[in-house]
């Protein structure tokens, strides 16, 4: 009897101490991005958004090409045996727009930029970078933290848009440049099909959330880690665990409101 | 690396990601943001709309002029009521058009078809069209066939 109390206490300890955790890192976030914005920050954004933003833009190119060309390479066949392989670009373009851009490109994200931030800033940390900004009467959340956040919830919008496309295109190339589909049914079932506010905006909405956890996670584990290279590790990893455990759960909760409630 | 480069490089993705979108909007999802285009609304009354949903296409000699708004039962007749928003540049329509519903393909969507008659007359806003031919169901045309197979005998 006393183990199974035991056994809950523990539990319900367990349970509290990762509510606090949400707590802090929310208090945290909050810190960081609730001030005034100044004209002087600027160029410390522009600097975030070129290393956040215009570095992921390779990786997000050429694996929106790749996923784009085997939707069209599979899509073409599965539909092909039913005599509609027309109807392909209207499976490339919702499947892309609705679910893999922002997905793929959330989980591109966490691993190319989410753990860069972690390491820079647990690197911060561990060299006392932060607390000698703090002696200098500078807060490090404003000038540290604040502009990576916000250089994560501008960037990841603008490369899923960029992923779309480029994924669309990449059908393109296969089903209509090597496997002969009518280009004019590849693009006319796609607008017919494809609604702008119900499907790309619904993903640029998957797209805002994903960037807000992915900084949010990245920063708060490169804020909170053990100042040591095991630390600096452990944090990086579990940025992009628990960044795509995120992106993956909340991307089912978002598509069950989206789409999901039209019955 | 130069600031200027950076400034450049930023600004780039910027646009691209804008334009990415734009694209989206117009290429892909075929420029339908001017929803709100002038348009009329007709009613039909058919035996049978099985398949029809709302946003299906309403056609005139295969050229589609406009889309089913909704779909519900006529309390009156029990038929079923088709409402269809048309462009309100077609204004040509005679009061005595027919309606039906067409399959594209074999197992494709149905979609409305529109067959103008001789009437000087035009239908405008609210009108209703009687003169329908109902969706084909495939279980019934084969339960027919077979009904006339066995008294053929």
């Amino acid at each position: 009897m006393a183990t199974i109390i035991t056994h809950i206490t523990d539990l319900g300890a367990a349970l509290l101490s990762k509510l606090a955790q949400i707590g802090k890192a929310l208090l945290m976030l909050l810190q960081a991005i609730i001030v005034k914005p100044k004209a002087s920050s600027l160029p410390r954004l522009m600097q975030q958004l070129y290393v956040v933003g215009v570095q992921s833009l390779i990786i997000m190119l050429v694996s929106a090409l790749f996923i784009g060309m085997v939707l069209g390479l599979q899509g073409y066949t599965l539909l092909a045996a039913y005599g509609s392989e027309q109807a392909v670009g209207q499976m490339v373009a919702l499947t892309l727009v609705r679910e893999l851009s922002p997905v793929v490109a959330a989980l591109l994200f966490a691993g190319r930029a989410g753990s860069a931030l972690t390491a820079e800033i647990g690197l911060m940390k561990a060299t006392e970078q932060l607390a000698s900004l703090e002696m200098f009467g500078v807060d490090p959340l404003h000038r540290i933290v604040a502009p990576r956040f916000w250089a994560g919830m501008i960037s990841l919008p603008l490369l899923v848009a960029i992923f779309s496309l480029v994924g669309i295109y990449g059908g393109h190339l296969v089903a209509v440049d090597w496997l002969g589909v009518y280009s004019g049914s590849y693009w006319g079932n796609m607008q017919q099909a494809v609604d702008f506010n119900e499907d790309v905006l619904n993903g640029m909405i998957k797209a805002l959330v994903f960037a807000f956890l992915i900084s949010w996670i990245a920063l708060y584990q490169g804020y909170t880690c053990i100042p040591t290279s095991q630390g600096i590790s452990a944090a990086t990893t579990r940025t992009v665990v628990y960044s795509s455990l995120a992106i993956l759960g909340f991307d089912f909760i978002l598509t069950a409101l989206m789409f999901g409630g039209a019955v | 690396m130069s600031k200027r480069w950076l400034e450049l490089s930023v600004g780039l993705m910027i646009v691209a990601g804008l334009a990415a979108l734009v694209a989206l909007a117009l290429q892909v999802s075929g420029g339908n943001l001017s929803r709100n285009a002038e348009n009329y609304t007709i009613t039909a009354l058919f035996q049978n709309a099985a398949g029809l949903g709302s946003k299906a296409r309403v056609t005139m000699a295969g050229v589609t002029i406009g889309e089913v708004s909704a779909v519900g039962i006529d309390p009156n007749t029990l038929m079923a009521k088709v409402h269809m928003k048309i462009n309100s540049q077609v204004d040509y329509l005679s009061i005595d058009s027919s309606a039906s519903i067409l399959t594209a393909g074999l197992l494709g969507e149905k979609y409305v078809g529109l067959t103008v008659g001789a009437e000087d007359d035009v239908l405008v806003d609210g009108d209703v069209i009687e003169d329908t031919q109902s969706a084909l169901v495939l279980e019934e045309l084969i339960s027919q066939f077979l009904l006339n197979l066995g008294t053929n005998k």
